[in-house]
Order: C-alpha cells, then structure tokens, then sequence
C-alpha cells in the first residue's frame, strides 16, 4: 500500500520537473540564442566526412585487387546476377536467342493461377489470373515481370537464409539476442542509405538490388520463423521429450510442422518487404516498374507514375492474399485434416500442372499468347485519368492545403525547429537527457546521450535536430490519425471493409507516386515530407490501433455498456486504455515508418538529413556526408525508440501496480 | 475435373488452330546489318539526357542494327558502371572533373568522347510574370529589394532562394553569404519539385527565386528569366567557400567506357559523331514531357525531320 | 452408483497384489530427498528450510519441491496430490528430467536416473516411462494413428510394425475407427485417449499422467477415471497419477502423496490419508470427503466389551463403512470383524451412526 502511494505522489511531482526543464531549456534558448548551434553548410564538410569518402574510394579501388573481392564478393555477385537474369530469362526478357521470353503472358498467368489454386483456394486463383492479365493491361507486362523476377528472386534468397537463422534464433535464446539488434538495426536504417555502399561492393544492377532488397526483407523472415518456433505449444514439445525425441527429431517432427502457418505468415511478411524495396531498387538499376515510376517522376508526369504504382499495388494484393490463403489452407488442414484424400489431391495437381502447361507450351510456341496484345492496352485511360484528377486536386484544393500548411508550420513545426536548431547544442542535450530520464529510466537516459553525442561526432548536429523536429510532428499527426481512424475501425466492420483496402494501397504505392500530387498542394517544403510520412507511416499505425480495439474482450465492453456507458466513455474508458499496447506499438512502428521516409522527404523539401544522404547518393565528394546522415538517421531512430519503450515501461508498471512488479524483479 | 479437361481441350485446340509462331516471321530480330551487338546507354535521371539518349538509340537500333539496352542509372552509378562493363556511354555528361580523375585518369576504365554541342548554363531564374512585373529583378544587386518577396514558412524570416536536385554542384549557400543577400537557401530536394514550384508560380503569380538550369524541357513550357549574377570569369570559383561570381559555362560531353572505344562498334563511332544544338534537344525534350510521347516515338520524329543530321553521324563506309 | 463399486473392487483386489505387508519386491520407483529450486544459484537452497515467501525475499528462488522421498511399487496405482502451486507437476516432471532437479536421487529398478546421460536417458523415456499430459499435446498436423505412432517412430521401429501397435493400442483404449481422424476433429475425452494411447504404445514400465482429466468436464472426466481404472487392471502398469481433486485421489489411488508448497505432507492409503490425517492442512483438506465412503470397519471397530454377544454376523476389516452400513443396522448383535480366524473388534450401530451423523454436520 506505502508504495502504491508513493508511486501515485511520484507522479505529478516527475510532471512539475517535467516542466521545469522544459522552462530552463526555453529560457536558455533565449537568452543564448544561435550560439554554439554546430551548423553545417550543404556542401561543407567535416574531416570525419571526408574521411569516410575516402574510405568508400578506397574500397572502390580494391575491387579487382583485394581477395575479399575477388573469392567472395565477387562470386555473390555473379551468383545473384545469374539467379536473377535466370528468372528474368523464363517470364521477362527476351532469351535464349528468342525474340520473347521463354513463357509468354499466357503461361505466366496460368502458372500463377494454377500456383494460387494449388496453395490457396478457387477466389485467390481468379484474383491471381484477375491481376497478372492487369498488368498487361495497364500496358505494363514485361515491367511488372521484371519486378516479379527481382522479388521472387530476392525473396528465395531471403527465405534461403532467413527461414534456416530464424529456426535458430528460435531455437537459441543466445542467438536470438545476438540477432534481435541486428535485425532491428536493418529495419530501421533508411534504405537508400545502404544503397550506395552496397554498389560499391556488388555493383550496380541486379546484385545489389536483390541483396538490398534482402537486406529489407530478411529480418521479417527471421523474425517471424523463430517467434513461430519458438512459441510451439511447450507441452506438445515436452510430449515429445518425454517419448524421447533427440533436439533433432523434435525439431522436424513437432516445432517445423506446428510452426508452418507461422512461417508461411513470414513469408508473407517477406514477399511483401521485397516487393517495396524492389521498387527503390530502381536507383541502383533494378530493372521493373519502379524504373517506370521514378522516369515518370523526371516530367512530373503523374498519370504514368501512378499507372505504374497501380500494377506495383496490384502486384502486392495479389501476392499477399495469395500468401494469406495458403497461410489459412495450412491452418484450415491442420484444423480439418487433410481436405481431401491424398489420391484427390494428386489428381488435382496433375490437372492444374496439365493445364499450366499447355498454356506455357502455348506461350512458348505462339506470338499471340507470347505478347500481351497491344489492343487490349488500357494503361493511357488510366494515365489521364490519375493526371485529371490530380490536376483538379491541385487547383481546387491548393487554397485550403496552404492555409493548414501555414498554420501547422508557423504554430507548431517553427517554434519546435528553432527551440531545438536555435539552442546551444549542449542545452538541448542536457534538455533531452533530462526528459529521457523523466519520461523513461536511466538506460533511456544513458542511450539518449550516447545517440546525441554520436549525433555531434557525425558532425550533423543541426540537420538532426531539423530532421528531429519534422519527424516528432509528423509521428504525432500520424498518432492522431491511428487513434481517430483506428478506433472507428475497430468499432465498425463497414468502416474496415472501406478503409481497410485504401490503407493497403497507403503501404504499397510507392511514395514517389503521391509525392507529385502532394508536392502540387504544398510546394517543396517540410510540411510536403511531413505529409509524405503521414501518408506512408499512418496505414500501420490505423491498422494497429484498429487490433487493439477489436482485440478487447467482448466481456468487458458488455459490462461497461450494460453498466450505462455512453460510446465516447467506452472508447475512452474501456477500449483505448485496455488496447493501450497495441497503440503503444502503433507509435512506435509509426515512428519507424516516418524516420524511413526521412530520406524521401529530402527530395520535396525538408532537406536536413534526408537532403544529405540523397546527395550522398548523387554526388561524389558528398558522399561520406551522406553515409554520415544516414547513421545520423539510424541514432535518431534507435534514441527515439528507446525513449519511447522506457516511457511505456513506466506508464504500464504505473497503472498495473509497479510497485508490486518491481518488488518481485528485485 | 470437368473443368481441367475442357480447358486442356479448349488450348489443344488453339494449338491446332496455330497463329504466328515464335521467331517465325516479322519478329523484331530483324537482320543485323553489322557486328554492332549490344549497346549499353545509361539513362541519367533528366529529360533532356534522355532526348539524347533516346535518338542516339534510335539510330543505333534502326540504321545500325545495334541491341540498345538502357539502364536508368544516376550519374554517379553510371560511372561506377563503366568499370564492370554494365555500361558502354554516358550522352551528356555536365562536367564531373572528381568522376574524370577517377575513371578516366586513375582507373583508365573510360574516355571522353566530344562535346554533345550543348551548352549548360546554371543560374538563379525567376518566373517569366517576375521579370514583367518586376524588371530590375533580374540584377543580383536588387535581390535584396525584394527579399520580403520570397518569404516562405521555409525561409525564417529572409526571402527564399530554392535549390533544386541534390545530384547538382551548388554554390548557393557560398553566394548568399559572399553577396551579402537576405536570403536563405532552402533545399526543394529534387529537380520535380523545383519544376512543380516554378510552374505553380507562374500559374498562381506566386514569387520564387531558384536555381535551375539549361538545357531543360521545363523552359519550353515556362520560359524562366535567368538573374543575372557577377560575371564568371576563370578561377572565380577555385575556392568553393569564397564564390561571387556566376557558375561557369559547361561544355557538354559524351564518355564512353575504355572497353567499348575499343571495340569498333558502329555505335561507338556514333556517340563519337553525335553532335546537336539545345534548340535540337529542347525540342525532343518537349515532345516526351510535355507532348508526353515515349521517348522511342520522339525520336523517331526528330531523326526524320532531320536526316540531315543523323547522316552526319553515322560511320562512313 | 455401480461405477464406484467397480472402482472399490478393484481397488480391494489390486491391494491384495500390492500390498506392502505382503510382498517384498523392491519398489520400482524410489525417490529420496528430491529438491527443485528455481532461481539464481539454485544449489545453495538446497537444505533451507525458510518458509517459501522469505526464501523468495532473501534468494529471489523458489523451491517448488523440496526434500520429497517416497517409493511407488510394481503395479502401484499412486496419486499425487497437491493445489495449484504445490508443486506436484514439477515433481512428476523431474522424474523423467523434463525439468532437471536440483539434488536428490531417483531410482528407477535401483538405476540413478540422475546419473544417466543424454542418450541413457532417451532410452529411459523411449522404453520405460511414458506420460500423459493435461492439455494432451498432441500434434495437430497428424491422424490419430500417425500420433499414437509418435514414439515407436522416434526410435525407429518400421512403419508396419508400429502401425500395427497403435492399431492395438487406439482398439485398447476405445478409438477404434478413428484411426484417421485429426486431433482437431476430436472431443477433449477422445484426445486425451489418444494421449493415453500414445504413452502406452511403447510399452513402458511406468506411466506418467499430469493432471490428464482436469481439462474435461465432470462426465467426460469419470469416464475416464473408469477407463484408467479398467486400463490399470488390464495391462497392470505402474502409474503415478497427478491431480489437484481430492476425491479423483481417493477412487484412483493405493496410496496418496499429498503436497503442500513443493513439501510432503503425508503419504497413505485413502484410508489413512481421511481416517488419520497428518496435519490441520490434510484434515482441513479431507472435512468434506464421506468418511463413510474410505474407512473401513477396522477405522471405527472398538475392543469386544464384556456385554457384547459375540456370536453376531462376521464382516472383514477391510470393508468399507457404506457397504456394511445395513448388515449393520439389521444386525441385532453386534458385528464381529474378523481377519481370518482372529477376531479384531466388533462394530454395532452406535458407531456407525456417529460417522454417517458425523458426515451430515
């Protein structure tokens, strides 16, 4: 009882220093206002960057020379160069000294289908047939092929290795730490940040876009494989000990089987992650769609780009609900028993096979079912559409958009900027520490300082903290759109069955596409990015919120309305505090999300860190800078987020009686 | 099962019905006419590049039977490309002396292979209604004038000066400073958003000073003003940290990896010859962003409107 | 009310067997001095004899069994008892080293199981004890049969041979037809037969269950504490059954052991266990339970007095109170108990009523 209470005058006594130190810090600013504030020109330089240039020229030079190189690197090259060119061969490119692919658009549908059938059931097959013939349609065949080829690539090679890590990273509790911040480090890092490093070591062209690729889409995969073998029912594991079972047979005969819809989830997890990174992959020569996209980019040409995302959504709906199929199929099969006997089935998959075959016998042999057929080409209508309605969008709507871009900026983006750009770097620092501290616990407090001190060695301080401040608005205008939409999709299935294909499209359109109309309403400015990761980052965070919501039990929300409650009191009494983690988790993936689009805010506006690393990517000298910025990004990534977990550690362990808890870790 | 056996026998019948069969006939491997193989082009990410690549390839394909691949790469990566050979030519490259040292000099992986006969000009533009409404603006001793002008939610307080793609050299920051102008730089990130800020300014008469560039489709649609900064003259730039003065006048040029000049291919003396105007370049430009044909289909109309030309570039013999 | 006195007698029969009066085998099971601690430096626990809260606050470990000895005999059907927490599921799972125990001995026919390495011990798991589990853990991705096969296929008998065996064994516990069925397509009773199938496919000395009923509803459960029995009588197993409810204990088990916060408390028959509880926890424990229903006449037979007619109707002293109650009450002398030819006690009507009475308070 001491305790609790003590805990409970705790409390607003932490808010008041809360304040306090907010206070010291405003006031500090403007009494010692533009000093000591470590500003760097765009294109000047610290040693430390020049440094790195250096370094990443060295490794340029050695490429033929150094064995590392030569009995390595290089042979990973060739191997994932030839893996991909194989795959692009069979569906994409012209081969074999054949005008056309080896299967045409007709065989690739069918084999599609036959696969979606085989795996997942008749409704994924004709939305699988349904999407491939799009791509034809929308004019873009060999494209989205391209792209196909690079995914499916990327992802076998993922899942080659992702799937064998992540059984022991389940298996091994050691492992599992070593991994976890590796993992969390590849997820957090900006991608094009690793693009330029990467071609110094594979190159440009399909190597290092399939292997940045994987590095995207690996962690998903590992992640997912051992949470699922790690979490096998213990007593059927421990059944399985106590008949004798050696780690080995354990493993094939009850994690491997009882695991496999987790896995498949992974791969789904997987499919998906490679799919978007293929897309980015366009910068260093990925060939496909996101090639497509980014030249529309070039004439601000709207209706192309969008066309070309439409296929990449397109793509990605039909590869996720083909993977969400064959996950439930197993699940469904392990629910049920086989569905049908194991003669029906090899009938069944002799008969898909059989038809696939013709079709790609068809294909082969036949210009008309090797060649999508121009007439049936509807890609322009598309394009003049989106152009329509993006010109009408940007003239009508262009007077609102730039009132609440005024206020927002002018109110809360400009004093924020200039408290964290204006002070002294020592003052915010202190300031930051402090409010980890107060917030969160001592190790928040000890990572924060470590982060800020990486942050001024890099030689980035100021475009951190202009990085900082856009990417903090945008986090919360992003947790003011999760909780809102969330909530009410939580609550209403017709609100989910309407937002719920949007948000997917959010997540997977390239946001090279949406840029352009944005960049129309806002012009190049910070708001434009901010906007930009609002777009990209609120769709998981909705989607989570919306969980949670849904998640609260039906009980409870029964025995609050049948003790009166009026819905603004449930949503604010019973669902959000009990779906509390879940919004927890949504701020945090949010976050991750927003700090990723860093970069690409960078190309409309908010130059800072994101400004940097683009440049990195584009211009020699700047180079090092560049890799410096996107560490820079990665320290604030991992700062924030320490920050946040140790500040829900602390609200959870106030609202479920720390006190007991910490009593018992003790 | 039914529908298995109907499908099959609905494809055993389109194959007896037949259709043009692969590589029969009219296929696109029409007869090479010499050993030209396979021509990398790398794509650097502007349009105007793109109007040379697209009628370098278009020559290359119809009238030397060349297999054009291109690959959209950035500036930089391209040059990377020349090592590994994924790479044969760059069609317009603007300067890159750091890029020259490294491949040409100390790697010896690629040549230079002549001016495009284009002229790059960089500088600060205003919107053409600017320049009517406000005609000494185009002197950089006025800038200071109409700095209230330029104020954005961006600028802090001083007028705005836009910079545009970061794969650019700018001295935008140093000239602010040297030339004592209330203004501040503020980095639009790349050349669509520079694009998409100049065309909204002149459609809504709003202000904007920015950096921008020649040759560029963009001037085709909105004719912008160049201001006009102290005159260059040689070495005015040597020290970045100390530019007054305008940039420099580019000499366009083509580079070429060290493999393919040696290869005697037809479309190695090509890119050698090729050689045109901005007018020319301006113009295939407009036709892909603004008339928005493929760049494929823009060529073919320049390259037959000026055969004249394109004979000149061709090998002889 | 047929189906307890099937369990009665065969329990009266099975005693016979197994009674430690009357055989001299050695135990098949031993175990002394058994401790599992939980927690940093587990070892220097070991011996303390602080009450669990304050070993918790002074070591941050938790004894979850300490210092248990107890012997199961060939044939034994004995019962583990304990509420949540007591300890028992970690008892029965150090037996076979699911959970590694901290110090003490286990013998299995006189050998240390402690002392056996990985692959000893696999075969001790493969061929000598087997377990039941409470919530089953079956795999769910294979039938019926390929479940019951799990063990025989883990150590490598040949696909018809152990096909054949689970046959037998699914006929033996009364799955016979669902051979093929998935664990999914079951109810929670038939699941639990196929576990019990699989622990008896491999034919062990000892069988394990924890807590195997505790997870069905009352109906499903006496169906199967009646199948247990019926299966103990037919293939004669040793087994050590874990549970939490006391009258499950008392019509399953020869003898109880019954746990309290990872100790022993007291170990008996349930005769023993109800008639002379060792402690206020046992005897809080059993208040509820119809002493008439467990004792026997010799737990409440008196000394003959000199007034008795001692040429009433003869009664064993093993039989239980509720089943002489009206041989009893007809009786119009009292009921002489007799153990062959020696006469032990006498009971008449005034005992028996203060234990029904007794009951009905």
């Amino acid at each position: 009882m001491t305790a609790v209470s003590v805990a409970a005058a705790k409390a607003p006594a932490r808010r008041h220093l809360l304040l306090v130190v907010l206070a010291a810090w405003v006031l500090g600013w403007v009494v010692l206002r533009g000093r000591d504030t470590l500003a760097l020109g765009g294109a000047e330089l610290t040693p430390l960057h020049t440094a790195l240039g250096e370094g990443m020229d060295a490794v340029d030079d050695s490429r033929n020379s150094n064995p590392f190189f030569l009995y390595f690197v290089n042979y990973i090259r060739l191997f994932i160069d030839e893996a991909v060119t194989f795959v692009q061969a069979l569906i994409s490119q012209p081969s074999f000294g054949r005008p056309v692919p080896v299967l045409g658009w007709l065989g690739v549908t069918g084999l599609a289908a036959g696969i979606a059938l085989l795996y997942g059931n008749r409704r994924v097959a004709l939305l699988t047939a349904a999407g491939f013939l799009s791509f034809g349609v929308l004019g873009l065949w060999q494209e989205s092929m391209d792209t196909l080829a690079l995914t499916l690539t990327a992802v076998a090679l993922s899942l080659a290795v992702g799937i064998p890590l992540g059984v022991w990273a389940g298996l091994s509790d050691r492992f599992n730490r070593l991994v976890t911040p590796v993992l969390d480090f590849m997820q957090t890092m900006p991608t094009f940040v690793y693009l330029a490093p990467l071609t110094l070591f594979f190159l440009i062209g399909p190597a290092s876009a399939t292997v940045a690729t994987m590095i995207y889409a690996i962690p998903p995969a590992i992640r997912i494989t051992a949470h699922g073998i790690r979490h096998v029912s213990h007593e059927t594991l421990e059944a399985g000990a106590s008949l004798g079972a050696t780690a080995a047979q354990s493993l094939r005969h009850v994690r491997l089987p009882m695991a496999k819809q987790t896995i498949i989830v992974g791969v789904n997890q997987t499919i998906m992650a490679a799919l978007s990174m293929a897309t980015i992959a366009a910068l260093i020569d990925a060939p496909g769609l996101g090639q497509t996209v980014l030249k529309a980019l070039q004439t601000l040409d709207v209706g192309t780009a969008f066309n070309a995302g439409l296929a990449i959504v397109i793509m990605a709906v039909v590869l996720d609900r083909v993977t969400s199929a064959a996950s439930r199929r197993v699940e469904a099969e392990r629910r049920a028993g086989r569905l049908r006997s194991p003669r029906g089935r090899r009938l069944e998959v002799a008969g898909v096979l059989g038809v696939a075959g013709v079709l790609g016998y068809l294909s082969y042999t036949y210009v008309w079912a090797a060649e999508f057929p121009a007439e049936a080409n509807l890609g322009s209508y598309v394009r003049r559409a989106a152009d329509a309605a993006s010109v009408w969008v940007q003239d009508n709507l262009a007077a609102y958009t730039d009132a609440v871009k005024n206020l927002l900026t002018n109110a809360l983006l400009n004093p924020f900027e200039a408290l964290l750009t204006g002070s002294p770097w020592w003052l915010v620092a202190a300031a930051a520490v402090a409010v980890a501290l107060l917030v969160g616990n001592v190790r928040a407090a000890v990572v924060t300082a470590a982060g800020l001190a990486a942050l001024v060695l890099l030689g980035l301080w100021q475009d951190s903290m202009v990085t900082l401040a856009s990417t903090l608005v945008a986090t919360v205008l992003v947790m003011i759109l999760g909780v809102v939409a969330g909530v009410w999709m939580g609550r209403s299935d017709r609100a989910d069955t309407v937002l719920r294909p949007v948000l997917d499209a959010g997540q997977t359109m390239p946001a090279f596409v949406y840029l352009v109309p944005i960049l129309g309403l806002f012009g190049p400015t910070r708001f434009t990015a901010i906007i930009a990761a609002v777009v990209f980052a609120a769709p998981v965070a909705i989607k989570l919120v919306a969980e949670g919501i849904r998640g609260v039990s039906a009980t409870t929300v029964e025995a609050a309305t049948s003790a009166g409650a009026s819905t603004w009191q449930l949503i604010s009494k019973v669902q959000l505090p009990m779906a509390r983690s879940a919004v927890t988790l949504a701020a945090s993936q949010g976050l991750i999300y927003v700090l990723s689009m860093v970069v690409v805010g960078g190309l409309v506006g908010a130059g800072a860190l994101g400004y940097d690393v683009v440049a990195g990517f584009s211009q020699h000298q700047l180079r090092g800078k560049g890799l410096a910025a996107g560490l820079a990004i990665v320290v604030l990534g991992i700062v924030l987020d320490r920050v946040m977990r140790a500040a829900t550690q602390r609200a959870d362990a106030a609202s479920h009686g720390g006190a007991h808890r910490t009593s018992h870790r003790n | 099962m039914r529908v298995v056996t109907l499908v099959t026998g609905a494809g055993l019948l389109l194959t007896a019905c037949g259709g043009a069969k692969v590589g029969e006939s009219g296929s696109a491997q029409s007869g090479a006419k010499t050993g030209c193989g396979t021509f990398n082009l790398a794509i650097n990410p502007w349009v105007g590049y793109e109007a040379n690549a697209a009628v370098i390839a278009h020559v290359a394909e119809k009238q030397l039977g060349c297999k054009v691949v291109k690959k959209d790469l950035k500036e930089e990566v391209a040059w990377q490309g020349f090592a590994t050979g994924e790479v044969d030519a760059i069609v317009e490259n603007w300067a890159h002396d750091d890029l020259k040292k490294k491949y040409i000099e100390e790697q010896k992986v690629a040549v230079n292979a002549g001016p495009t006969g284009n002229k790059g000009v960089i500088g600060w533009y205003v919107a053409p209604w600017m320049a009517e409404k406000y005609p000494d603006i185009t002197d950089w001793k006025n800038l200071n004038k109409y700095a209230d002008l330029f104020k954005t939610s961006e600028s802090g307080g001083k007028g705005q000066l836009l910079d545009g793609d970061p794969s650019f050299v700018t001295n935008d920051e140093a000239l602010v400073k040297n030339l004592k102008l209330n203004y501040k730089v503020v980095y639009a990130g790349s050349e669509t958003a520079l694009i998409s800020a100049f065309r909204q300014s002149q459609k809504e008469q709003k202000p904007i000073i920015g950096y921008f560039y020649e040759p560029q489709w963009f001037l085709s649609e909105v004719r912008l003003v160049k201001v006009n900064l102290p005159a260059y003259t040689p070495g005015c730039d040597a020290d970045p940290a100390k530019v007054a003065c305008d940039y420099p006048p580019y000499e366009l040029d083509k580079i070429v990896s060290k493999r393919f000049a040696d290869s005697g291919s037809p479309a190695y003396t090509l890119v050698k010859n090729f050689t045109w105007t901005n007018d020319d370049q301006n113009l295939v430009a407009k036709y892909i962003a603004q008339d928005k044909m493929t760049p494929e289909e823009a060529a073919a109309k320049w390259v037959a409107d000026n055969p004249g030309k394109v004979k000149a570039w061709l090998p002889t013999g | 009310m047929t189906v307890p006195s099937v369990a009665r007698d065969s329990r009266a029969e099975r005693s016979s067997a197994a009674d430690p009066d009357h055989t001299q085998a050695p135990p098949v099971l031993a175990v002394r001095g058994l401790w599992k601690v939980f927690g940093p430096k587990a070892d220097s626990v070991v011996g303390s004899t602080l009450p669990r809260a304050e070993l918790k606050a002074r070591t941050g470990c938790v004894a979850a069994v300490r210092d248990v000895s107890f012997e199961v005999r060939r044939g034994e059907m004995f019962v583990v008892m304990g509420l949540s927490g007591s300890g028992k599921s970690t008892l029965v799972r150090c037996l076979t080293r699911l959970i590694e125990p901290t110090a003490g001995e286990i013998l299995l026919d006189g050998e240390d199981v402690r002392r056996a390495d990985e692959r000893r011990l696999r075969e001790l798991r493969r061929h000598r004890i087997a377990m039941v589990f409470q919530h089953f853990g079956l795999l769910p991705h294979r039938c019926v049969l390929d479940n019951v096969a799990f063990g025989l296929e883990i150590r490598g008998v040949a696909k018809p041979d152990r096909y054949a065996r689970a046959r037998e064994v699914i006929g033996l516990v009364g799955l016979g037809g669902f051979e093929n069925s998935y664990p999914d397509q079951l109810s929670g009773g038939m699941q639990q037969r196929v576990g019990l199938a699989r622990a008896l496919a491999a034919d062990p000395d000892v069988l394990l269950f924890d807590e195997p009923f505790s997870a069905l509803d009352p109906l499903i459960r006496r169906e199967m504490q009646n199948e247990v029995i019926r299966l103990h009588r037919e293939v004669g197993k040793t087994m050590i059954f874990i549970t939490h409810d006391l009258s499950e204990a008392l019509k399953l088990g020869d003898r109880i052991l019954i746990m309290r916060d990872g100790e022993l408390v007291q170990v008996g028959t349930p005769d023993q266990v109800v008639g002379a509880p060792a402690d206020d926890y046992v005897r809080d424990f059993v208040s509820d339970v119809p002493r008439s229903h467990v004792l026997t006449l010799r737990w409440i037979m008196r000394e003959p007095q000199p007034g008795d007619d001692l040429d009433g109707p003869v009664l064993g002293p093993d039989v239980v109170i509720r089943d002489a109650v009206r041989a009893v009450l007809s009786a119009e002398r009292p009921v002489r108990v007799v153990d062959g030819e020696r006469l032990l006690g006498v009971v008449t009507s005034a005992e028996i009523l203060e234990v029904i009475a007794g009951e009905q308070r």
